[in-house]
């Protein structure tokens, strides 16, 4: 009977042990990153067992230690693709898995007891970190990238070769803005141009630029003064040289002035600010808004409203197009910023690129369409071609 | 002279674009270090056109007041003020400019009690200018915006909690227009902007788009 009792003990021990035995234990280098690093991923346990452990990795430099302990993680902690990115030497500041370098990995499981003795331990696992030269995990968006620059580019081509075969809709603030340049002419005010709170390498910012540059040269043309507000001072310097350009082309060099083009704050509140009092005090028979614009975009908008000059504006911001529709007396909503430029130019080569975009957004509609259909037919691998990874 | 002013720039429009986008795809070591090298390009940048906008500024105010142009008075006080934040700035609490900017004194006082209450003034204009475009808008001379107005009353009365005690109906209709008509606008407004800055990225990138140069 104790030879019974014993036998079955110890095979009670070995199926706990067992039971808590790290499983699976695998150590990879990260795929598709710098290098920095490397997950690991261990068979999860079941529920009851896990309530009463932790997992703890541990992290060394060489193979016979010394291993530094990540932090402990305790149920419903997954056991799939845990991503270390670096830990903690004894003494010192936190330190980042680097590429190039061999990590030896383990794993403890330790009882949730106050104890926390070690229960079991895996293998160690050895692994090499090493920076990828392509992203695969972007592989679908990199696809969809070069789609769409080579149907832009074909249209772009076929726009060169039969120039009179594209029509573009009609866009009505941009039809306006000549008659608003004229407005100010006549009137004999100015014109003023506020550029949204973007910094020069965000594309709203360089869609303005481009307005600013066909809306400089119409000035010129006209002999107005165009005014034209800056939040930042590299947006500003670029203005200078759009205007000025646009004033060269136009053959009116004389009439271009550099202090029509300035800074005029560099924080949002005191913009709207240092904007609203030139509305105020120069009453400006025509006020153009392009770019991005955040919550300064109904004092602005409104200001300009109530001294009654026309206002055109034209952002991608969608929380602040319902303010600009509410007080402007045209607004470019989303993409017909961007199509603005191509639109005052009538250049083939820049229409054939919205031809190229209104491609793009079929093919879009028609994805979402299909993925909407497979989806709700139980299929989703179409829509997961599509998902970031 | 005209390779400086068109030709350089375009080939440099080319060269950083793609260059921007390939980086993108390429997540090894060196690629992040080539874009961490070009972001500290464009923060140099920054901080000397910082400098040029401060000159600008300062142009553009002194010449107000030379000319005694309307409102020249309100230019005094953007260079009065500029001069004191300087000056404090400096003195820095008596740490002087070579110690790291220390939290008390001036620059702090100034900031907390002229600038703070400044901004918040600023901000909660706000509210009265919403309703006054609100009022503008809410006029219902069209169906559009007749549905406009049916449309934002729901979401306004909505979103308010005795909506709840009226009928438990109001919240979920309010929430049914956000969450649907509201978001399907949203979203094509946000696949036409995405398609519209890679087209106008392009445009950019092969030199076809050239007006930031003052061209065509």
């Amino acid at each position: 009977m104790r030879l019974f009792i014993s036998i079955f003990m110890i095979y009670l021990g070995f199926q706990l042990l067992s039971a808590n035995a790290v499983e699976d234990f695998s150590v990879i280098d990260k795929p598709n990153d710098n290098g920095g690093a490397i997950v690991v991923s261990w068979k999860e346990m079941v529920a009851e067992t896990e309530k009463n452990f932790f997992y703890q990795i541990m992290i060394a430099e060489q193979e016979d230690g010394p291993f530094y302990p990540l932090e402990k993680m305790a149920y419903p902690l997954k056991g799939k693709g845990f991503e270390v990115k670096g830990y903690n030497k004894e003494g010192e500041e936190s330190t980042l898995v680097v590429p190039n370098k061999t990590y030896f990995v383990k794993m403890k499981v330790l009882n949730g007891d106050k104890s926390e003795t070690t229960v079991s331990e895996s293998e160690i696992i050895s692994v090499t970190t090493k920076g990828n030269f392509f992203a695969f995990n972007k592989l679908n968006s990199f696809l969809i990238l070069i789609f769409l620059t080579v149907v832009i580019m074909c249209f772009i081509v076929y726009a060169q070769r039969n120039p009179h075969k594209l029509f573009v809709r009609r866009i009505a603030g941009l039809d306006a803005m000549e008659d608003a340049l004229g407005r100010a002419t006549e009137m004999g005010r100015s014109a003023l141009f506020v550029h949204g709170l973007r910094s020069v390498s965000e594309i709203p910012t360089i869609a303005a630029i481009n307005i600013l540059g066909k809306i400089a040269k119409k000035i010129a043309e006209f002999d107005a003064t165009l005014r034209v507000s800056n939040w930042d001072p590299i947006v500003q310097q670029v203005s200078q040289e759009t205007v000025k350009e646009a004033h060269i082309e136009a053959g009116r060099p004389d009439t271009y002035k550099s202090e029509n083009i300035f800074f005029a704050a560099g924080d949002q509140f005191s913009y709207a600010a240092a904007v609203e009092g030139i509305m105020v005090r120069e009453k400006p028979a025509t006020i153009f808004y392009f770019g991005y614009f955040y919550a300064e975009s109904l004092l602005l908008s409104e200001t300009g409203a109530h001294t009654g000059a026309i206002q055109i504006a034209g952002s991608d911001a969608f929380t602040q197009i319902p303010f600009f529709i509410t007080t402007c007396d045209y607004t470019l909503i989303g993409e017909e910023l961007y199509a603005a430029s191509a639109y005052l130019s009538r250049e083939p080569k820049l229409l054939g690129g919205l031809k190229g975009q209104d491609v793009g957004k079929m093919a879009i509609i028609l994805i979402l369409i299909l993925g909407t259909l497979f989806t709700t037919l139980g299929w989703q691998g179409f829509s997961k071609l599509f998902w970031p990874s | 002279m005209n390779f400086l002013k068109k030709t350089l720039p375009l080939i440099l429009a080319f060269v950083s674009g793609w260059l921007a986008i390939t980086l993108e795809y390429i997540p090894h070591q060196n690629s992040e270090a080539t874009m961490a090298s070009l972001t500290k390009g464009l923060i140099i940048i920054g901080a000397i056109t910082a400098f040029m906008g401060i000159y600008g500024l300062f142009s553009l105010h002194y010449l107000k007041i030379k000319r005694r142009s309307e409102g020249w008075g309100y230019s005094t006080l953007v260079i009065a003020g500029f001069m004191i934040m300087t000056a404090f700035g400096i003195y820095n609490n008596g740490a002087f400019m070579f110690q790291p900017q220390v939290e008390a004194g001036g620059i702090s006082w100034i900031y907390e009690y002229i600038f703070n209450p400044c901004q918040a003034t600023m901000f909660s204009i706000l509210a009265f200018f919403i309703a006054s475009a609100a009022y503008r808008t809410f006029r219902a001379k069209s169906l559009e915006a007749g549905i406009l107005l049916v449309a934002a009353i729901i979401v306004m009365f909505g979103k308010v909690p005795i909506a709840g005690l009226v009928s438990e109906h109001i919240p979920e209709v309010a929430q049914w227009l956000l969450d649907y008509p509201n978001m399907a606008v949203k979203r094509a407004i946000f696949f036409g902007v995405a398609l519209g800055g890679i087209s106008t990225a392009l445009r950019i990138i092969f030199g076809i788009e050239r007006s930031y140069l003052g061209g065509e």
